[in-house]
């Protein structure tokens, strides 16, 4: 058991996007903290991206980021000082841009180099956005294209051209905050961000628990045209084939489903974007509310059914 | 005579990027992989289906696998 007080809302019980801890009857704190080694060599966009990423998980709980505090971990006898200053001026640019102010941080000397922030934000009580609660006849929006971890793995490779790189670095620096802003006006039940798991893994969170099942129209889910491509080429980073299996067993994928495109499906993210199960009826004006406010890959990708099974079908 | 890669001990995308400079020196028909990672195994067969290379034979050998596959 975790140490808990009757105004912890969202806990480490239940894993969730960020912890929730009400201050008063109108107020609670969202707090979340993540940090992660480059993924890309720009140092200054590493930074851009690391804190849209930290940001993203207030986001997705529809609250307003705050505060934010710098994790450093640094090489300091092998790295420029410089390094680590792009980084931070990425960071801090990023947060300016999201209305967040930064009030402190830690560094420390390490031999890989991280960095992340930890982020606090606030909320009404009474208008959390959990996982958990996926509800029969809802769909299910998506709002930044997938493939940004095959993408990664080619860039690597030095495969993918400069155009294509620029392009996903500055997807993954996209903040999640128009997104979040434009969800509020329409009757959302449930909403998460893409990352690590990859698509379904996130969605398999959301299905465990829910006595729902969810039905994935694949070739409706946005994706970077070119992952595919580096998918069939090999160029599937080992996290996804880890996504896949831990989720084999409450996942079917019609045969139909070309085998890129599963693997774009369990692509593991950085800083990707949210996934919104939203009523039924509002699910096509959310998404073109979405693209009207300049999030312009966001799509209707499937839909939550009464099947109490908690199965992901991706047809 | 099959050309052989040796990409054991390499992590993703290293393996593919031996496979693929492999193929294009396109002088043998037959080429065998060794990897020791499932994630290997998989992204090179990828990898040589794209080329238009058939995997003829995944066998476990030692900590690994040994890919062996075919031009056409």
């Amino acid at each position: 058991m975790f140490p808990t007080d009757e105004n912890v809302l969202i806990g480490l019980d239940r894993a969730d996007d960020a912890g929730v801890y009400r201050i008063t009857d109108d107020i609670a704190l969202i707090q979340t903290v993540d940090f992660f080694t480059p993924i890309v060599d720009d140092p200054y966009w590493f930074g851009q991206i690391a804190a849209a990423n930290a940001l993203s998980d207030v986001y997705a709980m529809s609250g307003i980021p705050k505060t934010a505090m710098n994790l450093v971990a640094f090489p300091a006898e092998e790295m420029e000082l410089t390094v680590l200053r792009q980084i931070i001026q990425g960071g801090i640019d990023k947060i300016r841009e999201a209305g967040v102010v930064l009030i402190g941080g830690h560094s420390i000397v390490d031999k890989e180099l991280k960095y992340g922030l930890s982020v606090t934000g606030i909320i009404h009580p009474a208008k959390v956005l959990a996982k958990k609660n996926l509800r029969p006849g809802d769909s299910l929006v998506l709002t930044k294209p997938l493939g940004t971890g095959i993408i990664n793995t080619a860039i690597k490779a030095g495969l993918a051209s400069a155009e294509l790189t620029d392009r996903v670095t500055r997807l993954m620096a996209e903040l999640n905050r128009d997104a979040a802003r434009i969800m509020e006006n329409f009757d959302v039940g449930a909403c998460t961000d893409v990352t690590g798991f990859g698509l379904l893994g996130h969605l398999a969170e959301m299905v465990c628990g829910s006595g729902t099942s969810v039905r994935i129209e694949s070739a409706k889910v946005p994706v970077i045209a070119e992952a595919l491509e580096f998918a069939n080429m090999g160029f599937v980073p080992a996290g996804a084939y880890k996504n896949k299996e831990f989720r084999e067993k409450m996942t079917a994928c019609a045969e139909t489903v070309p085998r890129s495109l599963q693997d774009v499906l369990v692509d593991p993210q950085t800083s990707g974007g949210l996934l919104i199960s939203v009523g039924g009826s509002q699910a096509a004006s959310l998404a073109c509310a979405l693209q009207a406010g300049g999030i312009v890959d966001a799509a209707v990708i499937g839909e939550v059914t009464a099947d109490p099974a908690e199965k992901i079908s991706v047809v | 005579m099959a050309a052989t890669v040796d990409a054991r001990g390499l992590s993703c995308p290293q393996p593919v990027i031996m496979t693929l400079d492999e193929i294009k020196k396109g002088k043998d028909k037959e080429i065998i992989v060794l990897v020791d990672t499932d994630t290997s195994k998989e992204n090179v067969s990828r990898a040589a289906e794209s080329q238009g290379f058939r995997i003829n034979d995944v066998t476990a050998e030692g900590e690994g696998y040994r890919i062996t596959m075919t031009k056409g």
